[in-house]
């Protein structure tokens, strides 16, 4: 970032001296483009997340987040006033294109931030790679969009899904246990947290048994949890999110599998469900890049400060919402606000070192948060941090050629 | 797997089984019997889960959320009726689907407005919430078996109702002639409007009883409406006994899926329909 920003300087000072020199007549044409955007205009910021349907309240996290980022700076981000453009994507992958399409080809965002659903993230990749346009996606974890699709342009604060359960292969076989079995959704992200898993644990000297899936996003899972009574594994590792994760917690226990067969899982199997299952939950171990009581500066600062403005508690969504705030000032700030320098902030952004409320981060080659994940244990309503897990995972980023 | 898991999953797949017929039967009545396609079907699930959780927090106790709540999704589904499906009695089904599509947003615009958008859980009333051991490491809950009784008994009752009863005659009668019925001095109106409600009051009390088994979500709905959908098209649309049986059918069919052939899990229901209407068009009771 310094070499960079002494660049930028000399050049605005170059600039600046022969302003001055070619005087008040040739103001108009001799103004550099930098400093001309910098007194005019606002940043335009595209919002792309979901503001309706069953993933609005993590839209509405980001965006607060988001926004709490922007704050903290004035308002203003090098320099420069915001000015939000929101599209609700609705978590609908068929209208990802045509969505993003309204915020790059109507409004000419600058920056594009969005979104949750991972088969939205895979519509709008399709549509940035082609445009160029800086995009920071602050939550969802298709391994693609930082493997095989990856782009200079692209840019994510939030996980890889791989990253959210390698470490617990790690975790399992510091307990003790040989064999586990998976049990998640067919769909991609269940997927990806599965080779996640298999990897880290089987580089350990432990055996996935059996692979366990149920379509999405169906929750009747009384048989293949008769099925893992009758192969008796060490452990079950699971992920499920929302509602059906809810319903998997309690239907664990209501088998009588709990207590017998110990349940650890991603961290979003635990994550906002915790009030809606009562005990079942209890003592279930997962991992994640965020958790409760991490008890660190910025993090408190961080959570009073969310509280008081939104008179709501922040969860890792609004994390990644902040975050994606803080990666996108960083990028301006290399160039002094002028964001037609996109080689800069690209620059500036892969230099940055987030002081996020999760702990320090920076980038990986492929664009994606190489991070502390936690330990977590469910002890009453929080996912309480035992510790870290595994120091700065970094997603393989498989097949990025960027 | 040995005999004493091969057990589990068939009794697995059949309470699963009955737990479809108990979610579905308030469609087979309203589709099946008056011939409204109602997509809301689900709405009315969802509406009846969210009514159990709201009042079975307020007074803590879920068969008095359950006794509250049935009275007002009848209300409900005999207001729906005068204010809206009355009139398209006598319209293309394309209506039908057109409103009940609408009712399907308006619901859950509602429950985002009253309810808000959280997932919630319900607690298993103290009396049935305890587990029957069955293996080393398993055991049943004891829940999931009474609600299996419910199921069970629900579907003789409507058997009897429609079969058996003066009423059942006459709704049958109106299900095939609407105009003579109404000449013979019947009033249909009423016996539709009655009808309707009880389809409602079904699907909702299907959400309520299911409350503590899954969680209470939004669009809840829209996952159990094709399932339902299923049923009453393998079953043959009309008949009570045609959706018992073929929600014992999806449930076995899936329970076993799940565990032997995981790859294709998600397609066998479809599979099992497809192979039914090739072999009966009509669905397995349905009358030609």
């Amino acid at each position: 970032m310094s070499q960079n920003d002494k660049d930028i300087f000399a050049r605005r000072e170059f600039l600046k001296g022969s302003a001055a020199i070619a005087g008040a007549t040739a103001v108009g044409t001799l103004l550099p483009s930098a400093m001309a955007l910098a007194q005019q205009g606002k940043l335009k910021v595209g919002l792309m997340l979901p503001y309706t349907g069953t993933f609005a309240q993590l839209g509405v996290a980001i965006t607060n987040g988001f926004k709490l980022a922007v704050d903290e700076r004035g308002g203003k981000l090098a320099g420069r006033e915001i000015e939000f453009i929101t599209v609700d994507d609705e978590s609908n992958p068929a209208k990802a294109p045509e969505n993003v399409n309204k915020l790059v080809q109507r409004d000419k965002v600058d920056v594009v931030i969005g979104t949750v659903h991972s088969g939205v993230v895979m519509g709008m990749a399709k549509v940035l790679k082609e445009s160029g346009t800086l995009w920071i996606n602050p939550n969802g974890g298709a391994g693609a969009m930082t493997g095989a699709a990856c782009a200079p342009n692209f840019f994510r604060t939030s996980f890889s899904n791989w990253q959210t359960t390698h470490a617990l292969g790690k975790v399992l076989k510091a307990k003790g246990h040989k064999t586990a079995v998976f049990i998640t959704w067919k769909y991609a992200a269940g997927e990806e947290m599965m080779e996640g898993f298999k990897e880290g644990f089987e580089k350990e000297g432990g055996k996935l048994v059996k692979e366990l899936y149920t379509p999405f996003p169906q929750v009747e899972f009384q048989a293949l949890l008769t099925e893992i009574a009758s192969i008796k594994p060490d452990a079950v590792v699971a992920f499920f999110a929302g509602g059906g994760a809810a319903k998997f917690l309690k239907d664990y226990q209501a088998a009588g599998l709990k207590g017998k067969i110990p349940l650890y899982g991603s961290g979003f199997l635990t994550d906002g469900v915790l009030d809606a299952v009562g005990d079942a939950a209890e003592g279930v171990e997962t991992t994640l890049h965020y958790a409760d009581g991490l008890d660190t500066k910025k993090d408190k600062a961080f959570r009073l400060a969310y509280a008081k403005t939104f008179k709501l508690q922040p969860d890792v969504y609004a994390v990644q919402g902040y975050d994606a705030g803080q990666l996108l000032a960083a990028g301006l700030e290399a160039v002094k606000g002028n964001v037609a320098d996109k080689v800069g902030v690209i620059k500036g952004m892969e230099a940055a070192k987030i002081d996020s409320p999760r702990g320090q981060w920076t980038l990986s080659k492929a664009h994606n948060p190489v991070q502390d994940m936690y330990l977590r244990k469910v002890v009453g309503k929080e996912n309480k941090s035992q510790g870290v897990a595994w120091k700065a995972l970094a997603d393989p980023a498989r097949g990025c050629k960027a | 797997m040995d005999l004493a898991f091969f057990l589990i999953q068939l009794l697995n797949g059949l309470q699963y089984g009955l737990l479809l017929f108990l979610v579905s039967s308030g469609l087979t009545l309203v589709f099946g019997i008056m011939g409204i396609i109602n997509l809301a079907h689900g709405s009315f699930y969802m509406v009846g889960a969210y009514l159990a959780w709201s009042l079975a927090s307020m007074t803590g106790n879920l068969a008095t959320a359950i006794l509250l709540a049935i009275p007002l999704t009848v209300v409900l589904g005999m207001a729906l009726e005068r204010l809206l499906f009355r009139h398209l009695y006598s319209r293309d089904h394309l209506y039908q689907v057109l409103l009940t599509y609408g009712l399907i947003l308006v619901f859950e615009e509602l429950r985002s407005l009253i309810w808000g958008d959280d997932v919630h859980g319900v607690a298993v009333p103290a009396l049935l919430n305890a587990s029957i051991p069955l293996t080393e490491n398993l055991s049943y809950p004891v829940y999931r078996l009474a609600i299996s009784g419910v199921c069970l008994l629900l579907a003789l009752a409507l058997y009897f109702l429609i079969q058996k009863t003066r009423l059942g005659m006459m709704i049958r009668a109106g299900a095939s002639n609407r105009d003579m019925v109404q000449s013979l001095g019947i009033d249909i109106k009423l016996i539709y409007t009655l009808v309707f409600a009880l389809g409602v009051a079904l699907a909702a009390f299907a959400g309520m009883i299911n409350a503590p088994l899954s969680s209470v979500t939004p669009n809840m709905g829209s996952h159990v409406l094709i399932i339902c959908f299923v049923v009453v098209v393998i079953g043959g649309i009309g008949s009570v006994k045609g959706a018992m049986a073929a929600s014992l059918m999806i449930g076995l069919a899936e329970t076993f899926g799940q565990v032997l052939v995981p790859e294709v899990a998600g397609m066998i229901v479809y599979v099992l329909m497809a192979i039914v209407l090739v072999w009966r068009p009509e669905g397995l009771f349905g009358r030609k």
